[in-house]
């Protein structure tokens, strides 16, 4: 409850909300009972729908899907945080030269749907004969797009540092690879580990997107599950193996981000640093997705 | 390289026109949808705060791809029929999207600080006058540049649609292929048709931003 709207609620309130609260519950009920009642009556709980799971069989499959997820997620992550580190560097450089094809190659990649990115390699795979596989297509897409969006984090983390501290560093006479690299990165990491797993959260989300350029990875799995007709074309039950899977993975990811970004806020209180400005809360305000 | 753009004129038009239509409906109905939730979020009633959490929660881990999938292939399995396959994008897009929206507006409502409601009540405001004198023109402040890039960022998810038999932007190069055209050339005109749609809000986002930093 926001303190912002509400005066702590007095003997009346508090009734008044006691009793929207028994009316919300029940038409809560009410909602997931009607969800069940329909899944039921179409015999999605039947268990025909539900025996495949049980079998060695498909539980390898689902493992193999989930397999493929998890390796072009890796893969990516590595070389999308290589690909930010050094477009961030570029981004920061003195030099104009450096600076603007970065800057052009990072606004551009953040500005192409992801799944066009992909389709750059999979078709020019198609059309060249280059030899690179549906798993390469992610893997490079994922790269470009979310190594363009850790540049930019990157950057702000960088530029969020007070500003003191990089004066004080070039006046002890460092030079400015130093500077950065000693001074501004160890003091930027921290507030940048929070957009960093988020942006992570979104990378693995984003492999669902192989499903459509035929990577066999978890959604893929799921489709050929669910076309089954021996097992009663059991989409649902299939899809909903599928969430829970996705949804737990993502969920540890954010709770990381969520315990990573309690313990720098609790650092931050108890060194008495400035408060963030303005470009780290436009970091942490963008809407990973 | 210009002939693959004038020899399909249409396909691109249509497929840009149907990305837009795609954007447009589902932005109007998760910044509603989206909004109704961030009240769900901030209110006293316990029950309502618990859906809009796990609302959230549940759809902000769950790839945009697999709603789609369930909506698509799952929801026919429930006899639960959608009239078309753009429909069924349109209610994907806003049950991802909202879930966003619905954080965005949440975070904006609570960077007021509570001093200003305060004051606003101890002059006997009334809630509506409160929060539309008050509390919304300010928190609009915070919201409206977030918003700019979870609007962006729709208008790029529209293309997953492509996988789900919506004839938009993302689907041309399906049917180019079977065209026989050059597909890196098509490609490149469907990132100029994504820039010459996502720059115009880019801008918007930059102004808003100058201009509520001047408040």
């Amino acid at each position: 409850m926001s303190a912002v709207l509400y005066d702590v609620p007095g003997p009346r309130a508090k009734a008044r909300n006691r009793i929207l609260n028994v009316i919300v519950i029940v038409a809560l009920l009410a909602v997931v009972g009607w969800v069940i009642y329909r899944l039921n009556e179409s015999g999605q709980f039947a268990e025909r729908r539900w025996i495949q799971f049980t079998y060695s069989s498909i539980q390898q499959e689902l493992w193999n899907g989930l397999l493929n997820t998890l390796k072009a997620a890796g893969l990516a992550t590595v070389l999308a945080l290589l690909f930010g580190a050094v477009f961030a560097a570029a981004r920061i450089s003195d030099h104009w030269w450096f600076r603007a094809p970065a800057t052009f190659v990072v606004e551009l990649f953040r500005a192409i749907p992801l799944l066009i990115l992909m389709f750059f390699f999979y078709y020019g795979n198609l059309q060249f004969q280059l030899g690179i596989g549906p798993f390469w297509a992610v893997v490079f897409g994922l790269t470009l797009y979310n190594g363009s969006v850790l540049a930019e984090i990157f950057r702000a983390g960088i530029a969020a540092v007070p500003k003191g501290q990089r004066e004080a560093a070039y006046a002890t006479g460092l030079r400015k690879n130093q500077v950065v690299r000693l001074i501004l990165l160890p003091q930027a990491i921290t507030s940048m580990l929070p957009a960093i797993v988020s942006q992570l959260v979104v990378l693995l989300k984003d492999t669902a997107l192989g499903f459509i350029i035929t990577y066999a990875e978890l959604l893929y799995v799921g489709k050929q599950m669910g076309g089954r007709l021996q097992y009663g074309f059991p989409y649902i039950p299939t899809y909903i193996v599928i969430a829970v899977i996705y949804i737990g993975l993502c969920s540890l990811l954010s709770v990381l981000a969520r315990y990573l970004e309690g313990r720098s806020r609790r650092r931050r209180k108890i060194t008495g640093a400035p408060p963030p400005s303005a470009a780290e809360a436009a970091t942490s305000a963008e809407a990973p997705l | 390289m210009l002939s693959v753009l004038t020899d399909n004129w249409e396909l691109f038009v249509d497929g840009f026109w149907t990305t837009v239509r795609l954007f447009l409906i589902a932005a109007v109905l998760s910044l509603v949808f989206g909004t109704l939730l961030a009240g769900f979020r901030v209110s006293p009633v316990p029950a309502l705060r618990a859906i809009g959490t796990g609302y959230v929660n549940i759809l902000r881990n769950t790839p945009l791809t697999l709603v789609f999938a369930f909506l698509v292939f799952g929801a026919p399995k429930m006899q639960i029929s959608l009239p078309t396959f753009f429909w069924s994008a349109v209610i994907a897009l806003t049950v991802y999207t909202s879930a966003f929206v619905c954080e965005i507006v949440r975070s904006g409502i609570n960077t007021i600080s509570p001093g200003q409601a305060e004051a606003a009540r101890s002059v006997g405001m009334t809630f509506m006058q409160v929060l539309g004198i008050v509390v919304l023109p300010q928190a609009f402040r915070a919201i409206v540049p977030p918003l700019t890039s979870v609007m962006i960022a729709l208008l790029k998810n529209t293309t997953i649609a492509a996988g789900f038999s919506v004839a938009e932007a993302g689907a041309i190069p399906a049917v180019m292929a079977e065209r026989g055209q050059n597909q890196m050339a098509t490609l490149v005109w469907i990132t100029v048709g994504f820039l010459i749609l996502i720059i115009p809000l880019v801008f918007l986002q930059r102004w808003a931003e100058r201009r509520m930093a001047v408040a």
